[in-house]
């Protein structure tokens, strides 16, 4: 095939091509590689998937979606300058990423500044308190994450409780918001122990927590491997206070790594990880079971929450772009504030002017993990 | 004192070199000039910008890397101390941030020197081991004390102010950092140039000789390692406060280890090459991003070919390369004045 | 001895023993060459990960161990034979930085080849936790002691009895001397980036049933182990070990008895302080320098 046949291909296919509109530029920035792949990874997959479905059936307003995805690393320098790319050189109509909450607010002045609606899929409560007029998120806080399982402890009768987390930007921000939400809710927090990145064995500090005096439970705040090691460190020298874990672990993985040692911990998630055991009655039943198989169906893996967060952050950016009937910043920003009753794979939405993340408490599912899997807890 | 190394150049070859020396330094300020024409945007400006922010920091290191012959891995430690001091004062404590600069810089210069006595007595990788624990001493402390720094996921810092007239915009911070990198590659060369710099490069030859040649080592490492950490640290602050934000990843030992590659990808002991190493190892990444998954492999490749095939460095290679090629050029010019 | 201390030393002794089996490679390709290898720690990553992927596709594990250290020898020997090799004579600067560009390249193939996930070695004699003096220690640990026991052995053995162990020495002690009695140090560079892989995917191996394997699981254990081997002395063998044994030590009893946050910089703390007194580690030959 000559050059002159080439030319005249690449013709023909811009002549048949539907009529030549813009595409809604969707841009992304995820932490595909480094320490907080596991969040990108999923992240990434989820767009991908579902940009591709949203073209095969057509779009919206005529409109094809366009993605422009970049791999942060988890690097807030690298983050900011690929938002800065987004925004300047691709001129996307919305962004929908940033992993890791230390990418997400380096982004935040850059996406305010230009006016560019920013759907992040970090966790930290920082993001969205206070209220920044272009940025919303996806994910539960991790205060919520404290709350709910400091509510479960109380309700199984502990007041004493030991802390234990990793030294990554998610742990430390979970432990301090722990620390700040304790005594609101009737917990004391008795024992503070940290481990490092890439650590292979905490026995040292979960010693220190079992001699602790009083410990009637313990909360694990860390993602990757940290706690499953946690885990099994916990049953290997015996401590018989319940464990809890955060929602960084709502992955399968967690349960495959720590194997028996993970029976009866528990853990605040989203019911994306109990799709198949939902109730038919519950409102996310559809939502959940229909991610789920789309994603397990085309990437052989499993799902994780994380990805869920990507799906509705694309899905919360449709919605909006559908509602405003155009790709004006200003009115997406205005149709992604007013979004009420959006049932997610995290929750049911209900956006405002004072919240936008618009998940409350009932979003988080406490589950156990039980036979290897988990289950919800009644 | 410590003229000894190497013979008195006469009063001519010393005019030559000054020649050649302003002549790099025109070359770059021009290079620095024009570069905004190939701009096109914001995005473009930033990678410049980081470009100049990082090269300040490795003509610095390149003084104690390239020079001295002395390694430190611990250079991210100076700039993210430089970052966290200037942005903690401005950002808790109200300092305007020019003040908070030059206070975290001049802190950091006497941490640098009380540090440096006793580890600069250390040879080798022993030496980058020292400045390896001190590295990521300082970026643990920095993740770890997060009432005041925020934590791992870093804290915001206020933009730079002059006068009263916050410095904002790309095109505002290209021209700053550009005079900036014009300024340090001055004051590096004729650091090299003055006779303590010559002392230097006869430490890098061999320090026992230059002992005994009469050359005071360890003051003159002292001094350079200072000089390098100064530069580190007031990089740092301006990049936290250009960006707006800082993490402690900045200070982390993968940030070290990515400081002195530029430096020895560049070319030691060339001002020039450290620069030029900054300037390909910063935007690689940009480039290697569209090849998604292979990202890695691709840099880790490209870095392996360059030091395999080019052990010097980037910029002595390619001035040997190009080095005939533009003199003929040039005596072309002398033989036919335009 | 109370049971918290014991359980401190019993998880310092386990640490120190994989940072040992890490520094040990350190010391090998650094006596053979005088490069550091910033790529050991990604030869202690591919150990782990093969390891975990073949019985992952249901390899029996002894099969899945011999397999993983042979993959792991085969790329140390290839790093040696495509990359330091052809630069030999170059700054060791250069060569440094030919292997931190290594270690990236072999993260990336790592993704590639495998993927980001974590993955799960199962334990050489199951998970059910020994009590021993009111601490407990899992079965794993004296497979780890056991096995970096008999990796010294084996290798001193290799270093005094046999006549490739003896020119390695040789070359370590004096490369112009070690050439000119017919030593190929070529040869000598192309065994010890072998070796060294090979003692780091061994430590790889060891420590997956404890603390899981995934592809950057390298740079931390590659670091620590760095840090031991100059804390020993780089290139004494001896050194290596009692370096890995007291760093692991450190951490562990730091972190049980002042604060968990901060062991590492207790570490590293101890580590500077060392090094000022003993500015050539704790094992380490005074260096002279020719000139």
């Amino acid at each position: 095939m000559n050059f002159r046949t080439l030319l005249a291909i690449g013709g023909l296919s811009i002549a048949f091509s539907a009529p030549a509109q813009e595409p809604i530029r969707v841009g992304s920035f995820l932490a595909v590689t480094g320490p907080a792949a596991f969040l990108g990874d999923p992240e990434q997959k989820t767009l991908e998937l579902y940009i591709e479905k949203l073209n095969a059936a057509g779009g919206l307003l005529g409109r094809k979606f366009q993605l422009f995805a970049y791999d942060s690393a988890g690097d807030a320098e690298k983050a900011r300058g690929y938002v800065k790319r987004l925004i300047e050189q691709d001129k996307v109509d919305v962004i929908v990423g940033g992993s890791t909450t230390g990418e997400t607010m380096a982004a935040v002045p850059l996406a305010e500044a230009a006016g560019t609606p920013f759907i992040s899929l970090a966790g930290a409560v920082v993001i969205v308190e206070p209220v920044k007029k272009w940025v919303f998120k996806t994910p539960h806080t991790d205060r919520m994450a404290c709350e709910k399982v400091f509510v479960d402890m109380r309700a199984r009768g502990a007041t004493k409780a030991a802390l234990i987390s990793g030294s990554g930007g998610f742990d430390r921000s979970m432990r301090a918001e722990c620390l700040k939400v304790a005594a609101k809710n009737g917990i004391q927090i008795v024992a503070d122990e940290s481990y490092g990145a890439g650590d292979t064995d905490m026995t040292a500090q979960l010693t220190k927590i079992k001699n602790t005096a009083g410990v009637q439970a313990v909360l694990n705040a860390g993602f990757g491997q940290g706690p499953a090691i946690v885990t099994k460190n916990y049953r290997q020298i015996g401590i018989s206070a319940p464990l809890y874990q955060s929602h960084g672990v709502a992955s399968k993985q967690y349960v495959k790594l720590s194997g028996d040692a993970a029976e009866g911990v528990r853990l605040p998630a989203a019911a994306l990880l109990v799709a198949d055991t939902l109730p038919d009655s519950d409102p996310q039943k559809k939502v959940v079971t229909g991610y789920k198989r789309d994603f397990e169906g085309r990437f052989k893996q499993e799902v994780s929450t994380f990805g869920g967060h990507a799906y509705d952050g694309l899905m919360l950016a449709v919605e909006a772009i559908r509602r405003a009937g155009s790709t004006n910043k200003a009115a997406v920003r205005d149709a992604l504030e007013s979004i009420r009753g959006y049932v997610g794979t995290g929750g049911v939405v209900n956006m405002s002017a004072q919240d936008h993340m618009g998940l409350d408490l009932s979003a988080f599912r406490m589950l156990e993990v039980r036979n290897g899997d988990w289950m919800l807890v009644k | 004192m410590a003229f000894s190394a190497g013979a008195l150049p006469s009063a001519s070859s010393k005019a030559l070199a000054g020649l050649a020396r302003r002549k790099g330094l025109a070359a770059l300020a021009l290079a620095i000039a024009l570069l905004p024409l190939a701009l096109p945007n914001n995005y473009t400006y930033e990678i410049a910008i980081l470009v100049g922010l990082n090269a300040i920091v490795c003509v610095g290191l390149n003084l104690l890397v390239g020079y001295a012959g002395q390694i430190s891995l611990g250079h991210a430690g100076f700039f993210g101390l430089g970052a966290y001091g200037s942005a903690i004062l401005a950002a808790r404590y109200g300092w305007p941030p020019l003040a908070s600069l030059a206070a975290a810089t001049a802190a950091v210069a006497l941490l640098a020197w009380a540090i440096g006595r006793p580890i600069l007595r250390l040879r080798g990788h022993y030496l980058a081991m020292a400045t390896l624990g001190f590295g990521i001493i300082v970026s643990i402390v920095l993740a770890t004390e997060d009432r005041i720094t925020g934590g791992p996921d870093g804290m915001a810092v206020p933009p730079l102010t002059v006068l009263g007239f916050a410095v904002s915009g790309e095109k505002t911070w290209y021209w700053l950092v550009g005079a900036l990198l014009i300024a340090s590659v001055w004051v590096a060369q004729n650091l090299i140039a003055s006779p303590r710099g010559r002392a230097l490069r006869a430490l890098h030859g061999s320090e026992f000789a230059a002992g005994a040649l009469g050359i005071d080592a360890a003051r003159h490492k002292l001094s350079i390692f200072v000089v390098s950490a100064v530069f580190a640290a007031a990089a740092g602050a301006l990049t936290a406060h250009y960006a707006g934000f800082i993490t402690p990843a900045k200070a982390s030992f993968l940030h070290s280890i990515e400081l002195v590659t530029m430096v020895v990808f560049g070319g030691m002991a060339s001002t020039y090459g450290a620069v030029l190493g900054a300037a390909v190892l910063t935007t690689l990444p940009q480039f290697l991003t569209v090849f998604k998954e292979y990202e890695m492999v691709l840099l880790g490749a490209v870095m392996m070919l360059t030091m395999i095939f080019m052990p010097q460095g980037l910029a002595p290679t390619l001035a040997r390369a190009l080095g005939p090629a533009l003199e003929k050029l040039l005596a072309a010019a002398r033989r036919k004045p335009v | 001895m109370s049971s918290a201390l014991a359980q401190y030393l019993l998880a310092g002794l386990t640490l120190g023993a994989i940072y040992a089996l890490v520094a040990l490679g350190f010391a090998i390709i650094y006596n053979a060459s005088h490069v550091i290898n910033f790529a050991q720690g990604e030869f202690v990553m591919i150990g782990g990960m093969a390891a975990a992927v073949f019985v992952e596709s249901g390899l029996p594990l002894y099969l899945a161990v011999i397999f993983s250290i042979g993959t792991a020898t085969l790329v140390g020997f290839a790093l040696a034979r495509f990359a330091v090799e052809p630069a030999r004579g170059a700054s060791v600067v250069t060569l440094i930085i030919i292997t931190i560009g290594a270690a990236i390249l072999l993260r990336g193939l790592a993704t590639l080849v495998w993927d980001k996930k974590i993955h799960p070695l199962p334990a050489f004699s199951g998970d059910q936790p020994i009590v021993l003096g009111g601490a407990t220690l899992l079965p794993q640990v004296l497979w780890v002691l056991g096995a970096t026991a008999l990796a010294v052995a084996l290798l001193s053995w290799f270093f005094n009895r046999t006549l490739t162990g003896k020119a390695m020495l040789a070359v370590s002690h004096n490369r112009l001397a070690a050439q000119l009695v017919g030593v190929s140090v070529r040869r000598v560079l192309l065994v010890s980036f072998a070796l060294s892989a090979a003692l780091g995917a061994l430590a790889g191996i060891l420590i997956a049933p404890i603390a899981f394997t995934s592809w950057d699981a390298g740079v931390m254990l590659g670091l620590k182990g760095f840090a031991a081997a100059i804390l020993g002395g780089l290139g004494s063998g001896p050194g290596a070990i009692a370096g890995g044994l007291a760093l692991g030590l450190i951490e562990a009893l730091g972190a049980g008895y002042l604060s968990s946050a901060y062991k590492d910089v207790f570490a590293f703390l101890i580590i500077l302080a060392a090094l000022v007194f003993l500015p050539n580690g704790l094992f380490g030959r005074r260096a002279t320098e020719r000139v």
